[in-house]
């Protein structure tokens, strides 16, 4: 075994690596750029080395700077996690010559893996079932039905040369080819003058099935089950799970076989994935390997009893598989869910910001947690906005689904807007407890997963207010005791006023949707009631909080919501899900500023494509100054008025976070008013 | 100390009687009350708004503290006493809580008559001033104001107590390190422009606060220039040119946010020097005060009733039980502040005036803050009390109000009589602070004896010329004197005149004495020195 290695990566994963490494008594090495310097991962390993600035392609994609701290340590392996220099074949080349163990497959079997269609040509020659399909040059139209009846229908005509759905045709049966098969063509030759087509099998209700497997350079080979990561969202799994459900025993066997022979197809070592879709009907077909540690590989170690990142170092270290097939036993049930710093309602755009507050569920055997952050930490632009991976086990699908809804609604993070009210409606959503899942769940069942909670609110509303008004409530009485007359009753936040009922107003934004609240405090001695009015019910509530804990009374129900306040964000952690409300303060210009000057800033997260002023230019209204690429679209800032370009803060290249200043701009004084 | 053990019955008929009276007082008060609030109307409200201004009130709200309280002045002024309704006087006082400091606001109402000063709002303008200055309370104008109402000038610019005291007082205040803030939000023209340009720091609104001595019609008169308002004195002006104005606000919001700042930065800390104890909520609800009251003022009752309900755990270490029994005083606390109380309990006897007199004295020695409990006919008349020297014992206590330099806090809550209201700290007797009760008259003496004393008076007259004066005819004389007194003591009458701080709910008293209190605990309590006392 080693006795160091170096963990080339960042976040949950290499904290994840380090962990095991730890209990092994393997020393560790982290690496870290600018961003990272007080990351968890950082100060969990034995060892740090600084390889560079913050954008991933200054740092962790650097081989060159990775291969050097390794030697500067005297680490003798190097585990790339996922992602960065997992699958790059010249970094595996560049370890082994300076003798440093890639703790992955060979070189080979990454380049064999890395050319999708490469890939399906080896596993065609192996006997891998492949996505049935015709690519031929005979564009006969007997060829090419002869190809449908064979592969059976329905199935999908393409144009080679097309894309945007245009010439892309499903055909259900046989009778509808002929007819399918011309109108394909047709508009295939009006959009792209070329009528070639491609028939595949069209498969109605995918599902993603992929088989973990192992193997060392013993010529062991084990499959450890499968994992469905079918629910994904513009292909980003968002819920994975093991077993697949719905799997018997032989097609269990089946695929495992048949990930293990594609595996050996291409001479693979340590752990890999074989990626396949599964038909209805039973049958699958390979899609890619990925040979590397997946980022959801604690649902297998959940059901397998086994530590993937162990056995990658006992087999990197050239030690014989810890099991044999025969040895491994599937126990219970998994689920993992991503969880991000991105906001689902806006079209999953990434978050920054700070975990200003971060509780996670009590880690148990049933629940485990998987992070790279604490507390404290800044999500940012630089990486992927991932939090945390949180995984439930239980003895059966049901038990475990409903330890994960647990565990979700239990999870409390402020700062940062995070997808979990998202994966909680997902998880509770009727569909996917009844196991209608497929690769297009999300599409599919877009209004349950989005559900509007609009006329939730009317609970959750009075809640949010009555939260704030206690909250101010218990603040004033804090600034009470450093006061020299902590008595007085003008420390009281009880809005009085004389001869008039005593109304505490402000406005809460949820989904940004504006609500102006109006909440009439009664006193009746030390019996305090809220009454408001929401979408014309009225609510009378009463309230207390103890520090995070907010008891409710509102019209006669008693309940506890967990509550957080930062940075004007509301929080309710309520059984049902996260209700986010933002206390919206009143407008006091701040984007005007003293002189009349204006900062340009950016709309969101994103890169800066070009910069097309430079400092000094006069500019006039309107005028294009510099584009943004965010999300993959981009965004042009344009002069507000006639002005003149001050300073530029940012090149191309640079990443910029939402709401930086991009340059300073000065509105134009005009000389003619002036004289 | 002892506790008040109540005799009240609150299930009684007249306990109901008397709750549904007083009741329907403070029904109509609030009623009047909600409307005034409205200020200048709808459409000046609206036109207001539309300008990109807050309402008056909304300014207070964003200017005081999240979720405090506003203890409002005086919000009857003008009640019915010009002929144009001029809600609150135009107006809006009262101590607000600025970032953690207790201070005077005073803010003009745009809405009603453009802002302008009538006498009584310039009257309003100088009590917020005086409590002030009586309290050490820093000040903010919120300025939004066409100046002096120019068919009334005569009775608001030339005399002293008019609108150049407004000035006059923040020069002095300042002097006393009274801090004095202005908030232009608005209009500020010829004598308002001082308001800023007195202020220890003054803020201005782009847009919408303009200060100049002279408007542009004015200047185009007199010296043909045109000029617009901004020019001639916007935010620009002054922040950049001028200098009469030091921060510059881009809307209202950002304005009283400066303003808060502004007291943030004032370095001022409350000097408590007295013995503040846990509060404790009296034993009683203070909504009983509605049933204790009788509905016939006639009707006596025992004003301990009314200290129960206002006392920190309605406790009472009374002094003189058994002497001057008319006259009840005694130490308490209110919000654990620790207070003296002297409240009638009947008309006020020689032995009762001598026992206010050295109660009186002892609060002054311990300095411990004075409330009146006014419910008073009178001093006792008649041979026997004359001589007696009922009004030498009435002058020691008057002369004990008068001088002693303990915070005073006066509260009508029944009759206020004749000499009663000076031995009882009248207005003339500077109380920091006095509020009434709607069920509250206040005159020289009551309605019916004012009128038996002019019939008395007339019939005299008449016997001495051998005119006869048949009952009725003395019935009919006397009905429209009575009349009289009733309208001009209530307390509508008497608040829109600023003789009072304001009409308070009898159940709102003890949250209102525990805010003035505190309010006045910012100005040092001085050593007294008393007067002559006739013995």
């Amino acid at each position: 075994m080693f006795n160091k290695i170096l963990i080339a990566n960042r976040g949950e994963i290499a904290c994840r690596i380090i962990k095991t490494a730890k209990s092994m008594g393997v020393l560790t090495v982290a690496i870290y750029s600018d961003a990272d310097k007080n990351a968890l991962h950082v100060q969990m390993a034995d060892e740090a080395i600084y390889i560079g600035p913050s954008p991933s392609r200054e740092s962790y994609l650097l081989g060159d700077n990775v291969i050097a701290a390794a030697i500067q340590t005297g680490a003798q392996a190097i585990h790339p996690g996922y992602g960065f220099l997992s699958e790059n074949a010249d970094f595996c080349r560049s370890c082994a010559k300076q003798n440093i163990t890639f703790i992955g497959p060979p070189v080979a079997a990454i380049e064999a893996m890395g050319s999708k269609s490469a890939a399906k040509n080896i596993m065609e020659k192996a006997n891998v079932p492949l996505v049935p399909g015709y690519h031929g040059d005979d564009q006969s139209n007997e060829v090419i039905k002869k190809a449908a009846d064979d592969m059976g229908y329905p199935v999908l005509l393409k144009a080679t040369a097309g894309g945007g759905g245009k010439g892309m045709r499903q055909v259900w049966n046989e009778q509808e080819f002929a007819e399918g098969l011309a109108a394909a063509k047709r508009e295939a030759m009006s959009s792209f003058g070329d009528d070639t087509m491609l028939v595949e099998k069209y498969l109605t209700q995918p599902r993603h099935v992929e088989i973990q497997v192992f193997c060392d350079n013993h010529n062991n080979a084990v499959y450890l089950f499968e994992r469905d990561c079918s629910v994904q969202r513009r292909h980003q799994k968002v819920i994975e799970e093991a077993p697949a459900f719905g799997m018997s025993e032989e097609l269990r066997a089946q695929m495992g076989e048949s990930a293990i022979k594609s595996a050996q197809a291409i001479g693979y070592q340590g752990a890999g994935t074989v990626e396949f879709l599964l038909d209805v009907d039973g049958s699958f077909y390979f899609m890619e390997m990925n040979t590397r540690l997946q980022v959801e590989h604690p649902v297998t170690e959940m059901i397998s009893g086994q530590d993937l990142v162990e056995w990658q170092l006992r087999v990197a270290a050239g030690e014989i598989l810890p099991k044999t097939q025969e040895q491994l036993v599937l126990n219970g049930h998994a689920f993992e869910a991503r969880i991000y710093a991105e906001d689902p309602n806006k079209d999953f755009l990434p978050a920054t910001g700070k975990l200003s507050l971060l509780q996670t569920p009590v880690e148990s055997k049933h629940v485990r947690i998987d992070t790279g952050v604490r507390q404290g930490d800044e999500v940012s632009v630089y990486y992927d906005p991932m939090i945390a991976k949180l995984i439930v086990w239980d003895e059966n699908r049901e038990k475990a689904l409903t330890r994960l809804s647990k565990a979700l609604s239990e999870y409390r993070i402020n700062g940062v807007t995070t997808n979990i009210d998202f994966l909680y409606n997902l998880a509770t959503s009727q569909p996917f407890i009844d196991e209608e899942i497929d690769t297009s769940f999300i599409e599919k069942n877009n209004e349950l997963i989005f559900k509007n909670k609009q006329q939730l609110l009317q609970n959750e509303l009075p809640i949010a207010a009555l939260y704030l008004i206690l909250t101010r409530q218990h603040k004033t009485q804090k600034d009470a005791l450093k006061s020299s007359d902590s008595n007085s009753p003008w420390h009281n936040a009880n809005a009085w006023r004389l001869n008039e009922p005593y109304i505490h107003s402000f406005v809460l934004a949820h989904n940004e949707t504006e609500y102006n609240v109006e909440i009439e405090q009664k006193n009746h001695g030390s019996d305090v009631n809220y009454s408001l009015n929401v979408n014309g019910k009225q609510f009378n509530c009463q309230g207390s909080l103890n520090n995070d804990l907010l008891i409710t009374t509102i019209n006669g129900h008693r309940s506890t919501t967990t509550v957080s306040l930062i940075n004007n964000n509301i929080n309710l952690y309520r059984e049902n899900g996260v209700f986010n409300f933002i206390h919206i303060l009143p407008d006091c210009g701040q984007h005007d500023n003293e002189n009349g000057h204006g900062g340009l800033t950016a709309p969101m997260n994103g890169t800066m494509i070009s910069v097309l002023v430079k400092a000094g230019d006069t500019v006039s209204k309107n005028q294009p100054l510099v584009i943004m690429e965010a999300m993959k679209m981009e965004h042009t800032i344009k002069a507000p008025s006639d002005g003149i370009i001050n300073e530029i803060f940012f090149q191309a290249g640079d990443m910029v976070d939402g709401g930086a200043e991009l340059l300073a701009f000065s509105e134009q004084i005009n000389v003619n008013d002036e004289a | 100390m002892a506790k008040i053990i109540s005799k009240i019955n609150t299930r009684s008929q007249d306990f109901l009687d008397n709750a549904a009276h007083m009741q329907a007082q403070i029904d109509d008060l609030r009623a009047k009350i909600s409307e005034i609030k409205l200020g200048g109307g709808e459409r000046s409200r609206e036109r207001h708004l539309s300008r990109g201004k807050l309402l008056p009130r909304d300014r207070v709200n964003a200017l005081i503290d999240e979720g405090a309280a506003f203890l409002e002045f005086s919000q009857l002024a003008a009640y019915k006493v010009y002929d144009d309704d001029v809600p609150s006087a135009g107006i809006i006082t009262g101590i607000g809580r600025v970032s953690g400091q207790e201070c005077v606001i005073v803010a003009n109402d745009a809405t009603v008559k453009g802002g302008t000063y009538y006498p009584l709002t310039v009257k309003k303008h100088l009590r917020a001033q005086a409590i002030a200055q009586e309290n050490n309370l820093p000040c903010i104008y919120l300025v939004d104001s066409g100046g002096a109402n120019l068919p009334n000038q005569d009775d608001v610019f030339p005399d002293k107590e008019h609108f150049g005291r407004i000035f006059f007082n923040q020069a002095n205040m300042s002097a006393k390190n009274i801090p004095q803030i202005a908030v232009v939000m608005g209009s500020c023209t010829a004598g308002g422009a001082y308001v800023p340009a007195m202020a220890d720091e003054s803020i201005i609104v782009k847009e919408q606060g303009t200060i100049f001595l002279a408007g542009p019609p004015l200047v185009k008169a007199a010296t043909g220039e045109v000029v617009s308002a901004e020019d001639l004195g916007g935010a620009d002006v002054h922040c950049r040119t001028s200098g009469v104005t030091d921060h510059y606000a881009q809307n209202d919001h950002h304005a009283l946010e400066i303003a808060r700042s502004a007291i943030k930065n004032l370095n001022n800390i409350k000097p408590i020097n007295i013995d503040i104890q846990e509060v404790v909520e009296p034993e009683y609800p203070s909504e009983d005060i509605y049933g204790i009251i009788p509905k016939d003022t006639r009707q006596p009752y025992d004003v301990r009733e009314i200290i129960a309900r206002l006392v920190d755990a309605s406790e009472f270490h009374e002094f003189k039980a058994l002497y001057g029994n008319t006259l009840v005083c005694g130490f308490a606390n209110i919000f654990g502040y620790p207070i003296g109380i002297v409240a009638n309990n009947g008309v006020l006897f020689g032995e009762s005036a001598e026992k206010g007199a050295h109660f009186i004295q002892l609060c002054a020695q311990r300095k411990i803050p004075l409330i009146f409990l006014q419910n008073i006919t009178g001093f006792m008349v008649g041979k026997q009390y004359e001589s007696g020297g009922i009004a030498k014992h009435g002058a020691k206590m008057v002369t004990a109000v008068a001088t002693a330099q303990v915070p005073k806090f006066t509260i009508l809550i029944g009759g206020s009589f004749g000499a009663g209201n000076y031995g009882m700290c009248g207005r003339a007797y500077d109380p920091r602070f006095l509020f009434m009760w709607p069920n509250a008259r206040i005159s020289v003496m009551g309605g019916e004896q004012a009128a038996g004393v002019m019939a008395q008076v007339t019939r005299d007259k008449k016997e001495k010329l051998g005119e006869t004066w048949s009952e009725s005819d003395e019935q009919a004389f006397k009905q429209p004197i009575i009349d009289n007194y009733e309208h001009q003591g209530h307390p509508y009458f008497a608040s829109a005149r600023l003789w009072d701080d304001g009409i308070i709910d009898p159940a709102d008293t003890r949250q209102v004495l525990g805010l003035a209190i505190s309010a006045a605990l910012n100005s040092p309590i001085d050593d007294t020195k008393f007067g002559i006392f006739r013995m």
